[in-house]
């Protein structure tokens, strides 16, 4: 415990972020939050990153947590800018990303009087937060923030709300930060079973053709280098979900693409006929699984999760295994090592057969003249491999190229939004990685639709010396959401042109300070691509690649995952 | 198939709005709901019965469990545990049904506790299928109101307890 000392909540707010080790937290202030913004002038040792857009604070600090495995910490007023933050702790919420957001509130005298920038949010968040508190006492604020940081960061980490009334701000305590929480409701499992850990072993050791699903909580867990250690001592081939992307080095002989709507053949053949199943930190979204009832149909699953409400929420577990999955992946490994010791053969022949599909039904895309978005993403990728790169996203088709044409091989270099799918994340998520990384080069891989979301955020990041480089695959469109109409609605394509000259988006770029770039042919691209990575300020690349390219293959929404579409078939076909 | 959850939660604002938000964000149902004071100062028990499958009552149980302010989560499974409900019920009464009224409640343990010109108000605790019951032998004098407080209940000190808690899973 600290020594105690008399100040302002205020005060006490960032007293209690220097304790926890914050560095950076991303916000902008408003009337309900006065006081804590006054208290930032007055000194803090946290640097604040002022975004122009309650939004762009949220992804920015998601996008710190992701690239640095810290939480990250939101500011905003109440009211609009309370409701602004909603979108990013939503996304928080979907892809479990530690994140502490700090509201302001009106005076607690005016709360329920429906005052100037009154709203509830607390009410509103509820279903979309591991826990939330509305201050009611000043003398709260350090047990408050130390639960929210605890809470945000174990068990299955998540965002948490904390919403402080002006006048609570304004208060005055005895500041001293506790060195323990107490959260008797609060026991995330530190533990796993040595049996049920025993029986995953022994399932997986004697599969045949087994495969490791692997999901975000894998990097959330700080699990990456275990699950190394146990692929390798297995002999077991690895399929990362979007959300694992970087989880496993992608050029490693183990390691067998991405499952689901647009992921390679190969791996969706792999994942859906395999024996053994073992899905670790990851939740059978309905963008892995198509058609759930016909998804891996037959195999043994074993699911380890430190979330036990994960364990048959959707596919019933074989063998659940609870627990943190550093701790459960350390002891599969070793009880595996033992079996393969004492004469259980690896997999050797179904590695093979996996390997033989991605020879037999590669990712493929045809060059034409105009530029090919698969292209920029493949370009992007020979330009920065070798290099400490971190790529974000938005949503989208881009985002699927993404996926399928970057190699990521270390963890926390690939940030996406993968459960709520929240156009806009890239940009922002890129400054708040670049905060979280300064040395490391990032890159925003975005689509048009979705650089026009939060394009503000390019001010912050020129003036906060955040430089990220935006390359936007421009193809005019709303594009995912045009393959969908081309594909599912008989090419009646409704709302969803956006044109690829409005707005110039290197013109946009320069008004905003950063350097603008326009790639209108493939013989442009590398030296576009080349100076923007080089410059050492914010870039944006603007590429206008082809309209009508769509992403396959594609696994059509509620299909089985083998029934995928694959470049050039029609899904008539199917 | 109906369930009964027992919920032992810190008495905190809004932790009854959280168990009832993830009830409606989950897309389950309540059937009934009882909230009140337990043995220990700043503990409450909510008492939900639910009607869903066995695989959504493990997904509801689970659900719950992570709630920060919940501490403990148990089924009451049936015939190991009491369970009680009261019931307020205003029946019309003219005199000359009102013997015939008050000798039926009493023997199912009801109690007039106010009488009117035109109308009787009972209680009755008992489980809630005595409660179904005396709805039923009431309901033909004419019901004028009905409340139900929703079911409470705790396991059975006489029979093993096989309850099951999910905290105790791994």
């Amino acid at each position: 415990m600290t020594e105690s000392t008399r100040m302002t909540g205020a005060d006490a707010v960032l007293r209690s972020l220097e304790a926890e080790g914050v560095d950076v937290m991303f916000g902008l202030p408003g009337g309900a939050i006065l006081p804590l913004y006054d208290a930032i002038a007055r000194g803090t040792t946290v640097r604040h990153v002022l975004a122009r857009h309650e939004q762009g604070a949220g992804h920015m600090a998601e996008g710190y947590a992701r690239a640095s495995g810290r939480p990250g910490v939101a500011l905003a007023t109440s009211g609009p800018g309370a409701t602004n933050l909603v979108t990013p702790i939503a996304d928080a919420w979907m892809d479990s990303t530690p994140l502490v957001c700090i509201t302001g509130q009106v005076r607690s005298t005016l709360i329920g009087t429906d005052a100037f920038q009154e709203c509830d949010i607390t009410g509103i968040t509820m279903p979309i937060v591991k826990h939330s508190w509305l201050v009611q006492d000043v003398k709260e604020i350090p047990a408050v923030l130390k639960a929210a940081f605890h809470i945000a960061t174990t068990g299955r980490s998540g965002p948490v709300l904390v919403d402080i009334p002006r006048d609570i701000q304004e208060a005055e305590l005895e500041f001293s930060y506790p060195d323990e929480v107490d959260l008797p409701g609060w026991r995330p499992p530190s533990k796993v079973h040595p049996l049920q850990i025993r029986e995953a072993a022994r399932v997986v050791a004697l599969a045949e053709k087994p495969v490791l699903y692997v999901g975000g909580g894998t990097l959330n867990g700080d699990a990456c280098e275990e699950l190394l250690h146990l692929a390798e001592v297995g002999r077991l081939p690895v399929i990362t979900t979007l959300m694992a992307k970087g989880a496993f080095p992608e050029s490693h002989e183990l390691h067998f693409g991405w499952p689901g709507m647009h992921g390679p053949k190969w791996s969706n053949l792999a994942m859906n006929t395999c024996d053994v199943l073992v899905a670790i930190g990851a939740r059978f979204d309905d963008r892995v699984t198509g058609k759930l009832a016909a998804f891996a149909p037959g195999a043994t699953v074993v699911h380890l999760d430190i979330d036990p409400a994960e364990i048959g929420k959707l596919r019933t577990a074989d063998v659940p295994v609870v627990g943190p999955l550093k701790k459960a992946l350390t002891e599969l490994a070793s009880e595996i090592e033992q079996h393969r010791a004492d004469g259980v053969p690896a997999p050797e022949a179904w590695l093979r057969k996996i390997v033989e599909w991605r020879g037999e039904f590669p990712l493929r895309y045809d060059r034409s003249d105009e530029l090919k978005p698969q292209t920029v993403i493949e370009k992007l990728q020979a330009l920065t491999a070798g290099d400490d790169t971190i790529f974000t996203t938005g949503v989208g088709q881009h985002q699927m190229w993404a996926m399928q044409y970057i190699v990521s091989e270390r963890p926390r270099t690939f940030i996406t939004s993968g459960g709520l799918g929240t156009m806009g994340y890239g940009i922002p998520a890129a400054i708040g990685a670049k905060a979280a990384r300064p040395e490391a080069t990032v890159v925003c891989v975005d689509g048009d639709g979705c650089f026009q979301m939060t394009q503000q955020e390019l001010a912050t990041a020129v003036l906060e010396n955040l430089p990220i480089v935006v390359v936007v695959v421009n193809n005019g469109y709303l594009g995912m959401v045009q393959q969908w109409q081309d594909m599912f609605f008989a090419e009646r394509r409704s709302q969803v042109h956006l044109t690829h000259q409005v707005p110039d988006y290197a013109m946009l770029a320069q008004a905003y300070g950063a350097l603008g770039l326009t790639v209108e042919s493939e013989d442009e691209l590398g030296p576009a691509l080349e100076e923007a990575l080089a410059c050492g300020r914010t870039a944006v690349v603007d590429c206008r690649v082809a309209q009508s390219e769509q992403c396959f293959p594609m696994i059509p929404a509620g299909a089985a995952a083998l029934d995928m579409v694959e470049y050039g078939e029609s899904v008539e076909a199917k | 198939m109906k369930h009964t959850i027992s919920v032992q939660v810190e008495d905190k604002p809004g932790a009854l709005a959280r168990i009832s938000t993830m009830f409606a964000r989950r897309g389950f149902n309540i059937d009934s709901l009882a909230v009140g004071p337990t043995e220990r100062s700043g503990v409450s028990c909510i008492t939900l019965r639910v009607d869903c499958e066995q695989h959504s009552l493990e997904q509801i149980e689970k659900q719950i469990h992570k709630l920060v302010n919940v501490l403990r989560v148990t089924e009451l499974v049936p015939g190991e545990a009491v369970e009680r409900e009261l019931l307020l019920l205003k029946v019309a009464a003219a005199a000359d049904r009102r013997a015939e009224l008050v000798a039926t409640a009493a023997a199912l343990g009801g109690r007039a506790i106010d009488l009117g010109q035109e109308a009787i108000v009972f209680e009755l605790t008992g489980t809630p299928e005595e409660l179904d019951s005396f709805q039923e032998l009431a309901r033909p004098h004419g019901i004028q109101e009905l409340i139900r407080t929703g079911r409470i209940g705790m396991s059975r000190p006489s029979t093993r307890r096989t309850s099951r808690r999910l905290s105790a899973i791994n």
